[in-house]
């Protein structure tokens, strides 16, 4: 499979402060992959790499083989929901399809009006008028129906309700399974990721902690659980978190490797101890800090 | 895109075109009137103006209107045009469709200034359609009371001929590049409109003189050119006496840049001859008796003979800069093209920077 986002040492500074260092990273074509990390951890920062808002300070980033942003075909090839789903509030929800429509050469009308005429929008609405799961369906509707290649959402349902969080993600599901899309999404909410995708990429502190599939990510960490030990592990168990009582240890590693050691216990992570093991490990304390990811239900 | 430009000037082009088309239609219908007015007596033509109050308003009312596009559209039109979409986050939408954003950018200012264009061209060379025979009597010498002042002078020159033009496009240059700086609507409203105000101000009194090479001339001060003596001081004021004197050079239609007295050495003294206070005195009495500034005219100026042939032997001389009333054409032109060349340098800011960081 050919990688819709590529990343060599992708880094950027804004005046003094580093939001991403040195990433790289590559993500793969027919995926919805989920880029999750706590508030200010550097997803918006590398998702407007992706689409050109920014250019990066080292190293280089390509999406779907070209530079960001390069040429009207690129940005045909790509569609954005930025954060905070901006729309323009004055203009009604017919003439948001009808700006969409002039801009872009591919733009498919029939499933635009589809689309709005299934969510119920009132096509002489304005967009300043919508409920903000209302106003994110529009942008997610401007997005799809350029129809891109790749489509980038930051954040697109941190401003909603659970209820509206659940049918956005749920509709944008439907769109990427009929559209044969490519999505890169972003949260700081580990359960729309587990409910959307299907590639997961850990950011914490600037830093990619980990990327890949979610289901071979789940199929090799394992939390051990046993007496207290201090020694190291085997070579082939890598460690993601440590903790330590008077009696017993757990640890999270990761391995290929089936454990055979009788002394521990072995169980299989969820998706969210997965990710909070590594935002723990994104700090530099032993202890993870408490955590600024949020876990919805 | 042409759509979505024209979609969001909508409100505030449909204000300033609205407004522009009344004052150019009542303008249409006056004309007639005013030119059949000069055609009957071109000598009383101004005198009779002062009774028809409706001309007289639409004279002043159209050097404002003018005047005033410029700040107005640049703020309204230019100051929003890239603030309003960094503050509302549309930009991250807009920039996102299969638009780069210099196309984007491009579309925009070509079709804000092209209407701009249109609208202040076509005022402005309505106004000095409408305007020509007043400016033509002032220009032969007809001139009084508000009407007084030729197409020359700095007041007039800007509400005349195509140089509006090259202020709004300037305007627009300024409203977009301080929006794109300041990334606000308001700040970028208000600053625009006191940066393309104080603009219209200072170019014609700093620049405007420099761009075409102002006629020269140095002539004996006679009773026959005398324009004025100014006096300061009264009777009983031992200070009192004449500092200033003007000649009349050149036609009423020109623009004055300077009219000094110099000494024989050519330089500017720095108080005139202390005989010449007496001599006036004694050829014309004493100064009125009021304290202050007067200014002697015309009356009595052939009792005045033998203190200029007095001035005349001494060496000393009238020296006048103007720009006569046949450079306008050029000043309006090379001024146009200065206006335009500082909005193109603004533009070519903005396209540059519109292809950096955003985010």
């Amino acid at each position: 499979m050919t990688a819709v986002l590529e990343a060599r040492g992708l880094g950027k500074r804004y005046r003094r402060r580093w939001a991403l260092t040195d990433c790289t990273l590559d993500l793969p074509a027919g995926r919805v992959v989920g880029l999750v990390g706590p508030n200010g951890a550097g997803k918006s920062t590398l998702l407007n790499l992706a689409v050109g808002l920014l250019r990066p300070t080292t190293g280089d980033i390509r999406v779907l083989g070209s530079a960001p942003a390069a040429g009207p075909a690129q940005l045909a090839k790509v569609g954005f929901v930025a954060q905070d789903t901006p729309t323009y509030a004055g203009l009604t929800v017919e003439e948001h399809l009808r700006f969409g429509a002039h801009l872009n050469p591919g733009w498919d009308d029939d499933l635009a009006r589809r689309r709005i005429d299934r969510l119920r929008l009132d096509p002489a609405q304005r967009a300043g008028k919508l409920s903000g799961g209302q106003r994110a369906q529009l942008a997610l509707t401007l997005g799809i129906a350029k129809r891109p290649e790749l489509l980038i959402l930051d954040e697109p349902v941190s401003s909603l309700d659970p209820l509206a969080r659940r049918e956005f993600l749920q509709d944008l599901m439907e769109a990427v399974a009929v559209q044969e899309l490519s999505v890169v999404l972003s949260s700081h909410v580990v359960s729309d990721v587990e409910r959307a995708c299907d590639y997961l990429v850990v950011l914490v502190d600037s830093t990619i902690q980990v990327a890949g599939d979610i289901e071979t990510l789940l199929a090799t960490h394992f939390r051990l659980t046993g007496p207290r030990r201090d020694a190291p592990l085997p070579s082939n168990q890598h460690v993601i978190s440590a903790r330590h009582t008077d009696r017993q240890s757990t640890f999270l590693v990761r391995t290929d490797a089936p454990i055979h050691d009788p002394a521990w216990t072995v169980t299989e992570l969820t998706l969210e101890d997965l990710v909070l093991a590594y935002m723990g490990r994104g700090s530099t304390g032993e202890q993870a800090p408490a955590p600024l990811l949020e876990v919805q239900r | 895109m042409t759509w979505l430009t024209w979609r969001q000037l909508r409100l505030q082009s449909t204000v300033i075109v609205g407004a522009a088309g009344v004052l150019a239609l009542t303008l249409v219908l006056t004309a007639h009137g005013l030119r059949s007015d000069y055609s009957a007596d071109v000598k009383t033509f101004i005198d009779q103006l002062k009774f028809k109050q409706l001309d007289s308003f639409l004279y002043l009312a159209a050097l404002v209107a003018v005047h005033s596009l410029a700040p107005v559209i640049g703020a309204f039109w230019g100051g929003p045009l890239i603030a309003r979409e960094l503050e509302a986050g549309t930009h991250r939408l807009v920039w996102n469709q299969s638009m780069t954003r210099h196309r984007w950018l491009a579309v925009k200012l070509a079709v804000t200034a092209g209407i701009a264009v249109v609208v202040v061209g076509l005022l402005s060379l309505l106004v000095t359609w409408w305007s020509w025979p007043i400016d033509r009597a002032v220009a032969a010498g007809h001139g009084a009371a508000r009407f007084s002042l030729p197409r020359m002078d700095p007041v007039i020159f800007g509400a005349r001929g195509v140089v509006a033009v090259g202020y709004v496009v300037l305007g627009i240059a300024v409203g977009v590049t301080l929006g794109l700086v300041l990334r606000r609507s308001i700040p970028a409203v208000a600053l625009t409109l006191a940066v393309v105000a104080a603009a219209e101000i200072l170019v014609p009194h700093l620049l405007r003189a420099h761009l075409v090479s102002p006629a020269v001339t140095s002539v004996v001060i006679s009773r026959q050119n005398l324009d004025g003596i100014q006096i300061r001081g009264g009777p009983n004021d031992r200070a009192s006496g004449p500092v200033r004197i003007t000649v009349r050079a050149g036609g009423p239609g020109d623009w004055s840049l300077a009219n000094e007295t110099v000494d024989s050495t050519g330089r500017v003294p720095s108080t005139l001859p202390s005989w010449l206070g007496p001599c006036l005195q004694t050829n014309i009495g004493p100064p009125p008796v009021e304290q202050g500034t007067t200014q002697v005219t015309s009356q009595g100026r052939d009792a005045l003979a033998p203190c200029f042939t007095r001035l005349a032997s001494e060496g000393y001389r009238q020296h006048v800069t103007y720009h006569p009333a046949r450079n306008f054409w050029a000043l309006q032109i090379r001024e146009t093209a200065l206006l335009l060349a500082l909005a193109g340098l603004l533009i070519g800011f903005c396209f540059w920077r519109i292809g950096r960081d955003f985010s």
